[in-house]
């Protein structure tokens, strides 16, 4: 499924002048994933705020030195400052963000799950779709979309490249709502990956990394493939 | 003149005999004591114990294994790397040390933080959702017991103590207790409230990224009204002659400790290339003194430390050739990076007295 590469581009091409793109970005979760998000974001020109599972005040300084530019906010904020929201916050405390925090707004979801650090999840062990089905039974009326998971925070930093660039890292997207993972898949444009639909939310499993400290990290091509490849065995 | 400390770390790896086979984990933990002996008579500052509660590493007693090595020393700091606070009481880690500090004459020393493997959790009757109350809360008994007895405190995982005497009591300043972090902001923003020093734990990747972790947590202490305190890093390496032959040696026992985590979590192993981009420029302090002195003068200027940590030899490599390492890292790395950094203009200063 190369096709999916060039389909991207058509549909850039095709859809809402990307120049006139709500530019603005909401984070939840300052820890070093959000804080390095939030940076990629400011650098790309997004309008970012922030939140931590605080008030503002807790991670104004933590956002002024690592993340200049955002503003740090409180989860409320945050959810009303943008129409797309990245959950960054530890996987082991997503379920304490009550089910309607981000009702009608694109969440892309950045969390992995990982035994060693956030301990048993039989439900999260079990979800044969990805963590993300998981995510999005626990935030019914928000727009999930797998996304942003793939590779380490120090990876997302150092191996981003501006759009128009050949041979980018591609980051790959899954989602139910179409337009949702369109959306979300400008921002990864932007942010320096060339993005990838993967298709249903579903195919979030094919997105997952195995945990290796250094993330395996692939062309629009060979993500395409991988995802194909994965999801065809299920 | 910033005063610079130069440590060793070790987990207590069970170690391989000449044969290629694993030795018993008692004889691992008497080799240690030698291996801290040598340290001492090469001029290093410290030498560190982790706490693991695994077949591989026989570290889960750190206190026992510094006392021994206390009593056939005389200068040498003993210290931890790190404990796992979160799943520690603090009153019998404080009479643990305080004891050392004691037989030791003044020479303890810790390094709280999680570590990176969390085994000692469900171990110990601890959940992993409530990490970061139980460092906290545990973080504050800590501190006051070693600052200002009697104590008076309450929280939420452990019985309250009311004017409590811990004994043996400590020296003002004694105990030096610094604060280990991988990187999460929340971790440095807290040290700095605390008042303790920051020691990093870098196992991959450029050492310099961190730097914005050290401008938080300057302007933390500053925002907390706490003096200039010290920053160290603490990362993974093996020294020989020259650089060949350190490669030659640490890699197949890295790809060894690697491709079992691989195999046992389904990870990709890592590759040699990968093993070389960390050498050359990432978080493996591997090579010839020459070559191992730059890379760690480099990481000092670039992050403003005055210490560094090295966990010398990663995996199973033998007792003998960890001695050799040792000899090497105290006779010729150690003073070639003070001569480094001698010879590069100073940043900044920080205190040569660690308060507790």
């Amino acid at each position: 499924m190369a096709a999916a590469a060039t389909a991207f581009a058509e549909d850039v091409a095709s859809a809402a002048n990307p120049e006139v793109d709500d530019l603005r970005l909401g984070i939840v979760g300052a820890g070093k994933f959000g804080t390095t998000v939030a940076r990629a974001a400011i650098a790309a020109g997004y309008d970012v705020a922030i939140s931590g599972s605080g008030p503002a005040d807790d991670i104004a300084l933590t956002v002024d030195v690592l993340a200049a530019g955002a503003h740090a906010a409180t989860t409320d904020e945050v959810v009303r400052h943008a129409d797309i929201i990245v959950l960054a916050v530890p996987t082991h405390r997503f379920r304490e963000l009550p089910g309607d925090q981000f009702a009608g707004k694109i969440l892309i979801d950045a969390m992995n799950y990982w035994q060693p650090v956030d301990g048993d999840d039989p439900e999260l062990t079990a979800a044969l779709g990805g963590t993300s089905t998981i995510v999005q039974g626990h935030f019914p009326t928000a727009r999930v979309v797998k996304s942003l998971n793939q590779l380490g925070y120090h990876q997302l930093e150092e191996t981003q490249r501006p759009m128009g660039e050949p041979d980018r890292i591609a980051i790959g997207a899954a989602g139910d709502d179409r337009l949702a993972v369109r959306r979300v898949m400008r921002l990864l444009d932007r942010l320096g990956f060339d993005p990838v639909d993967a298709g249903p939310l579903k195919n979030g499993s094919a997105l997952e990394p195995d945990g290796s400290p250094i993330a395996a990290t692939y062309s629009a091509e060979q993500l395409s493939e991988l995802v194909s490849l994965r999801t065809a065995r299920n | 003149m910033k005063t610079l400390e130069f440590g060793l770390d070790t987990f207590l790896p069970v170690t391989v005999d000449a044969a290629g086979l694993p030795i018993r984990g008692d004889q691992v933990i008497r080799n240690t004591v030698q291996e801290a002996i040598v340290a001492e008579t090469v001029g290093i500052d410290s030498f560190n114990i982790g706490e693991h509660y695994r077949k591989e590493f026989m570290d889960s007693a750190s206190h026992v294994v510094l006392a021994a090595i206390a009593s056939r020393t005389e200068r040498i700091r003993l210290g931890t790397a790190v404990t796992v606070l979160s799943t520690q009481d603090p009153v019998r880690l404080y009479t643990d040390f305080a004891t050392l500090d004691a037989v030791s004459n003044g020479r303890a020393q810790l390094i709280v933080g999680r570590g990176s493997l969390t085994e000692s959790f469900p171990l110990f009757g601890f959940d992993l959702a409530d990490y970061e109350e139980l460092f906290e809360e545990k973080l504050d008994l800590l501190v006051r017991l070693l600052r200002e007895q009697p104590v008076t405190w309450s929280g939420n995982f452990r019985s309250s103590v009311t004017d409590q005497f811990v004994s043996p009591p400590i020296a003002e300043g004694h105990i030096p207790t610094w604060v280990g972090v991988g990187g999460s902001p929340q971790s440095v923003v807290r040290a700095a409230r605390f008042g303790l020093p920051l020691m990093l734990a870098v196992i991959a990747g450029k050492p310099e990224r961190f730097a914005p972790y050290v401008e938080l947590y300057k302007r933390a202490l500053q925002q907390y009204g706490q003096p200039e305190l010290p920053i160290g890093l603490h990362s993974l390496g093996f020294v020989a002659e020259t650089d060949d032959e350190a490669l030659e040696i640490q890699w197949p026992y890295y790809k060894e400790q690697f491709d079992w985590a691989a195999r046992e979590r389904g990870w990709r192993p890592p590759t040699y290339e990968q093993f070389l981009a960390e050498v050359d420029h990432g978080s493996m302090y591997v090579g010839s003194p020459e070559t191992v002195a730059n890379r760690i003068a480099a990481a000092m200027q670039a992050l403003s430390l005055s210490r560094f940590d090295l966990l010398y030899a990663v995996g199973r490599i033998p007792h003998d050739q960890r001695i050799a390492t040792i000899e090497l890292y105290g006779r010729e790395v150690i003073p070639r990076v003070r001569e480094l950094l001698a010879a590069t203009p100073e940043a900044d200063h920080a205190p040569a007295v660690v308060r507790s």
